[in-house]
């Protein structure tokens, strides 16, 4: 499979690609950079955007699921 | 507009001019440079300084369009520079005021930079995701239904088989997870997961019990997805995705992994309480304890790669 074709349109795959372009170390530092309630506040706006994504195309893979 | 000096960083390389990176947008719409410093080479685009200050970003940040642009451009910057060499990405979102901050930020730590591209060169990162499948027992129990007034001992017997077997099965999945993590990382030459993503981020109803990353030489990709396909095969209770190849994204900080302490940057992200209002965050969690803290999987390396059949 490819991960190149699936990041090109799929909004899901922005998950993936979030997970390492904000887990990246430290090892360049700019003068801005990242805090880590910045780095959640991407996944809460994640979140809101996957959600609103879902609702528009049909019904919600996530609410079938029973609670754990 | 043209005033705009603050530059945001893609990622670091050794060779590179900007006539290679022609027709390519960065971050904020404009064009990508090669900015030599020293023996490297920080590949950038220039922002405007005002969208980019620390208010303005954080603003940014909760505006999607935005984040999916940065995110998706930022991609784009690295993937094209990482077909052209080793890159060392840089953390989204990492910004130069001025040109002289840029020089100074890459020149001081130009010991590690050259470290790390060593160790990413011809490497390529490939992401494992594994979901804890619903067994087919547990389905049962779960859709038995209700039960006649008289039975409420046989309704509270079957409730509690029911609940072990919920448990039993997550327990299985997170020991399948570290077997699963425990080999990959014995083939690759540097593992770390990330937290698993929520139901909510994954869209996909089963739990996710391991988001790794593994970086590879080109040349033990093959063997990387026969190895992943034997282990698909022996936990069956464990549906493995794979992703890739990615620029090394997950191992610019090699520091870190070379700890081996691979889990406590995310650990720590895990339940930062945000103090938006009016968000549903019940997941992150959950997610975040999935990964209690056991070490790597240890003597399951090699064995899983040539004993592949019991």
């Amino acid at each position: 499979m490819s991960g190149r074709e699936v990041l090109d349109s799929q909004p899901v795959s922005l998950v993936d690609l979030l997970d390492r372009v904000l887990a990246t170390g430290v090892v360049v530092s700019g003068d801005l950079v990242l805090s880590i309630a910045d780095v959640d506040l991407v996944y809460v706006s994640l979140r809101a955007l996957l959600a609103s994504v879902r609702a528009a195309a049909g019904p919600d893979p996530t609410s079938g699921g029973t609670p754990c | 507009m043209s005033d705009g000096q603050a530059f945001w960083l893609h990622g670091v390389t050794r060779q590179l001019r900007t006539e290679q990176l022609a027709g390519l947008t960065g971050t904020g719409g404009g064009p990508v440079e090669a900015v030599r410093v020293g023996d490297l080479v920080a590949v950038v685009a220039r922002v405007d300084p005002d969208g980019y200050a620390e208010a303005a970003l954080h603003r940014n940040l909760g505006d999607l369009h935005w984040l999916e642009e940065a995110a998706t451009a930022h991609h784009r910057v690295v993937e094209s520079v990482w077909r052209l060499g080793p890159v060392l990405p840089a953390r989204l979102a990492t910004v130069y005021r001025d040109g002289p901050a840029l020089h100074a930020g890459v020149h001081d730590r130009r010991v590690a930079l050259r470290t790390v591209l060593d160790q990413l060169t011809d490497r390529a990162e490939w992401g494992v995701k594994a979901y804890a499948v619903r067994s087919a027992d547990e389905a049962t129990e779960h859709s038995a239904g209700p039960v006649g007034g008289g039975a409420g001992a046989a309704y509270l017997r079957r409730r509690r088989a029911a609940l072990a077997a919920g448990e039993a099965a997550r327990q299985a999945a997170a020991e399948g997870a570290e077997a699963v993590h425990g080999a990959l990382a014995g083939l690759a030459g540097a593992a770390r997961r990330h937290r698993p993503q929520d139901r909510s981020l994954s869209g996909v109803a089963e739990p996710m019990v391991l988001n790794g990353a593994y970086l590879l030489p080109a040349e033990r990709a093959a063997e990387f997805a026969e190895l992943l396909r034997v282990l698909g095969a022996r936990h069956p209770a464990l549906r493995l995705e794979l992703t890739g190849p990615w620029p090394p994204y997950s191992f610019a900080g090699l520091e870190d992994s070379e700890t081996e302490d691979t889990e406590a940057g995310n650990a720590e992200t895990g339940n930062a309480g945000i103090g938006n209002a009016g968000i549903e965050d019940e997941s992150t969690g959950g997610g975040g304890t999935e990964d209690g803290g056991t070490g790597d999987g240890g003597g399951v390396e090699a064995a899983g790669v040539d004993g592949g059949r019991r």
